[in-house]
């Protein structure tokens, strides 16, 4: 029997306000432990939360980008758990009437276009880490400030079929956090933490089956990999006449399995009930409407506008508005030099590598648009030959300055006066008199390797289409 | 008239004319405290050095002793809500009435004893000791801010500050002889109110007279923005609603608060008071609150359920008591909270946590907050047809120590009057009206509608002036 899966995520989303949620702290990552920490998010008797604003807006923001409706009315409720890292033994957090509700996001597949959609959105806080002493340290620390900072849990449907979709499915949705500049959303940081529903089903089967939740995937590498493992283990159980148990399990990703944290019936009961401290949070619909206007051009018509006005394909439109940054490098660009076919071409295929090279965001990167723009106007006026284009992009990478006047400095220029050629070509074939003979008895593929050597000879400054039919004529007038 | 006996506003006339010094003020009470308290037992910190820090001197309570209820974070005083679990607890900031106090001049001189986390009606149920009745040491002073209605009966302090949940503040203030003001929901901030339960917390001032409480509670009402749940309309004078005739103001008079065991003197001695101000033109008329008898089951199911949340915080990782054998975490957390927690706390963390399991939330905590609508519907219907309600403020007088410590039913009931109004989120005074026949103070309870405390002073201030009721020098015979 053939078996397919049926995947669901519930995924958190750091909002990156200035303060956390419900106190003014700063939400700055990377401090010393408990130094972004104040009586409210610490816990301390008598204190109350106050809600900010700021995050709100963010949450709603990002729900809306999901295509969410937005509820009128919503209301903020106690999650109850003991755990060190969660200062008042409870999570303020939403349940029954959460912030947004039905929304989608479209993902590209295999098969096409496909629609996730998203059951909930709700906003609530983020817990302190537990660190445990290494070696003979027998502690472990509390540190809290994290503790507070705004988190949006978004949940989706059981509408993901495969790993791949899931993977798609939070590139995407990292895509448009980025774009609405609510979370830089990154995974590895923790800005971004998936736990998924998985359960199989025998193939065109419409029941569910049971299913088990997967904790602690916590890296974009991951996330193909945890939930193929749990498909695979769920269907070999199956297989052997075994029965899927519901229950939480957590991702070990040493080991590249999935092992039982608890069982169902170890589940928490978190005893959820309305937040006395805070009133219910009534968004009127000025607010939600001036909002909805702030939000920028998200990717799907972004990317539409890119093959409607630049005439791309939808590959190459698909990768530059893949990340917010690239989108507006590549726009910016176009203000230089107006060439978007040779601009996304460089921006798609050069810069990229590079980028993904040195592992660093195009807003880290050492060039600017206007930089680019010019070395491609220089690649595509002839004024340069590619391979040169390709070269000068690195010295700018690594110094910077003026494409223009490095082409001038380091005399860069294309050498297009077929007399100072002719001199190097006479030369190659002087100094490779057995490649000439092999080209002269048949194998004219060769006529490559000459090719490079001129190219060798003139640093790169020749056009290579150029030297080819000079090459050739040379050759043939050898011949006869 | 010794210093000791002076009202706030009778100690500021004094202090503005300079016949007497904010040192001279406070010496007599920290002289009447090592006199009177070892018997009364109201004090669970004094602060002898807080005079001086007086932080504002041209305040309006500039040099006023207040004490103040220890569930109300003071910062650098110890706070421990009459728990051994905040046992060393110091906050390192004030509530916000503490900074208004501070802001007005007033000098913090001790920290009251109270029932656990503010659960009880009899300071009985204090970590540390009982506190007494200065009407009669063998009797409770009520509770939960027993220590702070004793400390204002028995002139071991010019004023307090209490807090009120279900009855915490009237119901001491009506055994102890004194005046109490529970304020509307949302009118006093919370921020600094170590929560019990916190959609019905209010703190508010306990006083020798009416006067008092409307000076003290315009200090301490307004808007917060450190509270969600303040109101936002700024304080005002309240005592220019002192002195404003009652003639044509309706009072109403449940029937079912004159029922549900209530002691007959006690009905006697309310009515009586009734009878006077209808004398003053008042137009009195029977109302029905015909929810009440659900009011008592409803209160535990919510005050209890909020508690079981409000108190997980207390579990030995942070700040406080922490036990000092475990095992491990869960270890660590059960013997932090059976040791740290007293018998009726741990008995309310139970039954709220039961009420909010799931499969039980709908039978019990949901249906308690529908029941709590209808209750607070009573009372919209009631006040279309008057003004204020006049009820007995407790079932009895004081009643004495150990008495109905061991069935916490017969102790619950003692707060059968008090605790509609609070669901409701109304402001309700308690008036001291006379005396019953073990010469115990009685007190009425007159119930307002939302944000109508004006009323209350207006009322109570006639009210006062009318009964048999005389402000007396107790404990007797010291």
């Amino acid at each position: 029997m053939e078996f397919e899966a049926v995947i669901g995520l519930e995924v958190h989303v750091q909002l990156n306000t200035d303060s956390k949620i419900f106190c003014s702290c700063s939400t700055a990552f990377g401090n010393p432990p408990n130094t972004n920490v104040c009586p409210i998010c610490l816990g301390m008797p008598g204190t109350l939360p106050v809600l900010n604003v700021k995050a709100v807006e963010y949450a709603v923001k990002a729900a809306l980008a999901l295509n969410c409706r937005i509820n009128d009315i919503s209301v903020f409720a106690r999650k109850n758990y003991f755990y060190p890292d969660l200062p008042k033994g409870y999570q303020i957090s939403q349940y029954d009437k959460p912030l947004a509700t039905n929304g989608y996001v479209l993902i590209e597949t295999k098969g096409g276009q496909k629609r996730i959609r998203i059951k909930r959105v709700h906003v609530e806080e983020d817990a302190g880490k537990n660190v445990h002493g290494e070696g003979n340290d027998p502690y472990s620390y509390v540190d809290l400030n994290r503790a507070g900072v705004p988190l949006i849990e978004i949940v989706t449907e059981p509408d993901i079929s495969t790993p791949e979709e899931a993977r798609v499915f939070l590139t995407k949705l990292r895509t448009i956090m980025r774009y609405l500049g609510v979370s830089n959303a990154d995974m590895e940081k923790g800005e971004l933490r998936c736990d998924a529903n998985v359960s199989i089903r025998p193939k065109g089967s419409n029941e569910l089956g049971v299913k088990t939740e997967i904790k602690n995937i916590n890296s974009f590498k991951f996330v193909a990999k945890a939930l193929e493992y749990e498909i695979e283990r769920q269907i070999l159980v199956i297989k052997a006449g075994g029965r899927i148990e519901q229950e939480t399990r957590l991702w070990n990703a040493s080991l590249g399995i999935t092992e039982t944290m608890r069982k169902k019936e170890m589940e928490h009961d978190y005893r959820y009930f309305p937040d006395p401290d805070l009133m219910p949070l009534v968004l009127k619909p000025e607010m939600i409407e001036k909002w909805k206007k702030e939000l920028p051009e998200l990717p799907d018509k972004r990317k539409a506008r890119f093959m409607e006005d630049y005439g791309l394909s939808s590959y190459d439109s698909e990768v530059l508005t893949s990340e917010k940054a690239i989108a507006d490098f590549f726009e910016s660009a176009l203000k230089f030099y107006n060439n978007p076919t040779a601009i996304a071409n460089w921006v798609t295929v050069e810069l990229m590598s590079r980028l993904n090279r040195e592992g660093i965001e195009i807003v880290d990167a050492p060039i600017e648009a206007w930089q680019l723009a010019k070395i491609v106007k220089l690649v595509e006026e002839n004024v340069i030959t590619g391979r040169v284009g390709k070269e000068l992009l690195d010295i700018v990478w690594k110094e910077g300055g003026d494409p223009e006047e490095i082409v001038k400095k380091r005399d860069m220029i294309q050498i297009s006066d077929a007399s100072s050629l002719e001199v190097v070509v006479d030369e190659v074939i002087k100094e490779c008199p057995a490649e000439v003979e092999k080209y002269l008895s048949g194998k004219t593929k060769v006529i490559g390797y000459l090719v490079g050597q001129v190219m060798k000879k003139t640093r790169g400054r020749a056009n290579p289409q150029f030297v080819t039919e000079l090459l050739e004529k040379k050759l043939s007038e050898l011949k006869r | 008239m010794e210093l000791h006996r002076l009202t706030i506003l009778e100690a500021r006339n004094l202090l503005e004319k300079g016949e007497i010094s904010p040192s001279e003020l406070f010496g007599a009470f920290l002289a009447r405290i090592e006199k009177v308290d070892p018997l009364i037992k109201a004090y669970i910190t004094i602060c002898e050095k807080e005079i001086e820090d007086i932080v504002e001197k041209r305040g309006k309570l500039y040099g006023i002793p207040i004490a103040v209820k220890d569930n109300i974070c003071t910062r650098s005083i110890r706070t421990t809500c009459g728990s051994r679990i905040l046992e060393n607890f110091i906050p390192p900031y004030d509530a916000t009435v503490i900074s208004k106090l501070k802001k007005e001049g007033a000098v913090i001189i001790g920290k009251t004893n109270m029932d656990e986390f503010a659960m009880g009606s009899s300071t009985e149920n204090s970590a540390f000791f009982a506190t007494r009745n200065p009407w009669d040491l063998e009797r409770v002073p009520g509770g939960s801010s027993g220590g702070s209605a004793a400390s204002v009966a028995a002139d071991l302090c010019v004023a307090s500050l209490g807090s009120d949940t279900g009855g915490s503040i009237r119901q001491p203030a009506s055994f102890c002889g004194v005046v109490g003001l529970k304020p509307t929901y949302g009118r006093v901030s919370r921020f600094g109110l170590v929560a019990f339960a916190s959609s019905l917390d209010q703190i508010g001032p306990i006083t020798k007279d009416v006067a008092d409480c409307a000076y003290l509670f315009s200090i301490i009402s307004g808007f917060d923005p450190l509270d969600s749940t303040s109101y936002p309309i700024e304080s005002e004078d309240f005592t220019k609603y002192l002195g404003r005739g009652v003639k044509n103001l309706r009072v109403g008079i449940p029937e079912e608060y004159f029922a549900l065991g209530v002691d007959r003197e006690v009905k006697e001695v309310v009515l009586r008071a009734v009878e006077l101000l209808s004398g003053e033109g008042v137009e009195v008329l029977e109302v029905k609150l015909p929810h009440t008898e659900y009011a008592i089951a409803t209160y535990y199911i919510i005050a209890s359920a909020e508690a079981s949340s409000n108190l997980e915080r207390y579990d030995g990782v942070k700040y406080g008591f922490r036990v000092g054998d475990y095992r491990n975490l869960d270890d660590m957390y059960v013997k932090t909270r059976t040791f740290g927690f007293g018998k009726e706390v741990k008995r309310r963390i139970m039954m709220g946590t039961f009420s909010l399991a799931t499969g039980y939330y709908d039978a019990y905590f949901l249906r308690a907050s529908k029941i709590r609508a209808l209750i607070k519907r009573d009372f919209d219907e009631a006040f279309r047809k008057v003004d204020v309600i006049i009820t007995p403020t407790a079932p009895t007088t004081a009643f004495k120590l150990g008495e109905k410590l061991e069935d916490p039913l017969t102790m619950y009931m003692s707060d059968v009057l008090t605790v509609p109004s609070s669901l409701a989120g109304l402001p309700a005074m308690n008036l001291p009206c006379g005396l019953d026949s073990n010469n115990l103070p009685v007190g009425l309870q007159i119930i307002a509608p939302l944000f109508r405390e004006d009323l209350l002073f207006t009322v109570g201030y006639v009210l006062e002036s009318l009964v048999p009721f005389e402000r007396k020098e107790v404990p007797l015979g010291v």
